[in-house]
């Protein structure tokens, strides 16, 4: 896919703030198009062309390499601001960025010069980390890297590449090589050019339709120094696992923020009716808004001990420490954002229920029911579970 | 011996895809198949045979990923 050539009214914003921008792509362009996205299963081109145009999908790349130098807290921060206009193009731009990230922090010279062709051309860049035949493990892969002189090649059964028939790249899980075991993997960037895909199956979803995220059958044949040189268990336990945790859960915070808005207004409207008497809604709003403000909080604490551990290049993030904490902010994040969709359901009452009223929270509730189940809480929990037999301390 | 020990704790626990007891000391276990899973097993075990505790700054990857690895962080526990 070719990259959207920068309007000269756009080109004069890139003196904005990334919040500013964020603000702009969900206000213009992921907000009026998120119903039709939803409702069609269709991918968010529009908003993804602002994201494109506003420069934010390079932002997390340092500036000396063409980006902004965003830390993931501004990510996040990004990421909730789209989540509140439309779940899907928050989700892709919060993937997006997990992937790119996960190439910044683990370069290699084949891989950073994709960066800078990357950053150069606003590529965006999806997934095939999920396998048939691993039952749902990304920590384990069936297909190997097959090395011939300078190509690799693989094929993979992917059950689920999110946007991947309109991202300009793919990063591919595989096995290092023919003979290793499941669990020793790479992960190799394959150019979209490079790589066929044969769709598997629909994309016919309760919520986050908008990602496109149907299985496919991916070939690739890619060049040897576009396999990743760290270990791919390295690039999951520093990198992706808790990026993605953290952007995901900006994601859904966004979407509860939608929601409290429209509870809000709610209540607004109803006291406004009755001067003086405090509406029925009110106290189960401000319950819920303690909710939301923990919430808001336990987002905002992880990205930033993701920040502080990245700045200061420390071990503690390859300990059972970090991985417990990004764990548990995955299944706390991904349970308070339905549990805030169906507060605001009770407070909106009827009109919330109903699909055609400004308060309508279908979406909304649809979208956040992806959160418990895209890579499930009780995948999640079971490796916890294991980590705390032999962690002792306080996270 | 203690590295003997080790190496029965990875035969028992590890699941590496080949035999513990020829392992080259710096063999990378993980690219053996060693899982994170099983590593806490390896843990468990070595803290039994040695009567030790691997305190959480001990707690990453990098502690497990070799036989070499592994007796360095027994002697910091002060293991001979």
């Amino acid at each position: 896919m070719t990259s959207t050539s920068v309007p000269l009214a756009v080109a004069e914003n890139t003196g904005l703030s990334l919040l500013a921008r964020a603000e702009l792509v969900g206000r213009e362009s992921a907000g009026p198009a998120a119903a039709d996205v939803d409702r069609e299963g269709r991918f968010p081109h529009e908003a993804v062309d602002a994201l494109r145009a506003h420069k934010l999908l390079n932002c997390a790349v340092p500036v000396d390499q063409g980006g902004e130098g965003a830390s993931l807290g501004e990510l996040c921060a990004v990421a909730r601001i789209l989540g509140r206009y439309c779940a899907s193009t928050a989700m892709i731009f919060a993937m997006h960025q997990t992937q790119i990230l996960s190439l910044v922090h683990h370069p290699t010279p084949g891989v950073a010069a994709f960066v800078a062709e990357a950053v150069a051309n606003d590529y965006l860049i999806a997934s095939a980390t999920t396998e048939l035949g691993t039952g749902g493990d990304v920590r384990s892969s069936v297909c190997a890297v097959a090395r011939d002189g300078d190509t690799v090649t693989l094929t993979k059964n992917a059950p689920v590449i999110s946007y991947g028939e309109y991202a300009d790249a793919i990063l591919v899980t595989a096995r290092r090589t023919a003979d290793s075991p499941p669990s020793d993997q790479v992960l190799v960037v394959c150019r979209r050019d490079d790589v066929t895909l044969e769709p598997t199956g629909n994309w016919d979803t309760l919520g986050l339709r908008g990602t496109c995220s149907p299985g496919f059958v991916l070939t690739a044949t890619t060049s040897a120094d576009l396999v990743v040189g760290t270990a791919y268990a390295e690039i999951s336990s520093r990198t992706m696992l808790p990026v993605s945790h953290s952007v995901w859960s900006a994601v859904w915070l966004g979407i509860a923020d939608a929601a409290m808005e429209k509870a809000r207004s709610f209540v607004r409207s109803a006291a406004r009716r009755s001067p003086g008497v405090t509406p029925p809604g009110a106290l189960r709003l401000a319950e819920a808004a303690a909710v939301h403000q923990q919430f808001s909080d336990l987002v905002a604490a992880s990205a930033a001990r993701f920040d502080a551990a990245a700045s200061a290049q420390e071990e503690s993030m390859s300990g059972m420490g970090f991985s417990l904490a990004m764990n548990n902010l995955k299944v706390t994040a991904s349970t308070l954002v339905v549990d805030l969709v169906n507060r605001a359901m009770l407070i909106c009452g009827i009109a919330g229920y109903r699909e055609d009223s400004q308060y309508s929270l279908g979406r909304h509730l649809r979208d956040a029911h992806g959160a418990a189940v895209m890579v499930n809480n009780d995948r999640i929990m079971n490796n916890s579970a294991q980590l705390s037999i032999a962690y002792r301390g306080t996270l | 011996m203690t590295e003997q020990v080790i190496r029965k704790v990875l035969g028992e626990h590890a699941k590496l895809s080949v035999d513990s007891t020829a392992l080259d000391p710096a063999a990378d276990l993980y690219e053996l198949g060693l899982t994170s899973h099983a590593s806490v097993n390896v843990m468990l075990a070595l803290e039994d045979a040695f009567d030790v505790e691997f305190p959480d700054e001990l707690l990453r990857k990098s502690t497990f990923a070799s036989v070499g690895a592994i007796r360095s962080a027994l002697t910091e526990l002060g293991v001979a």
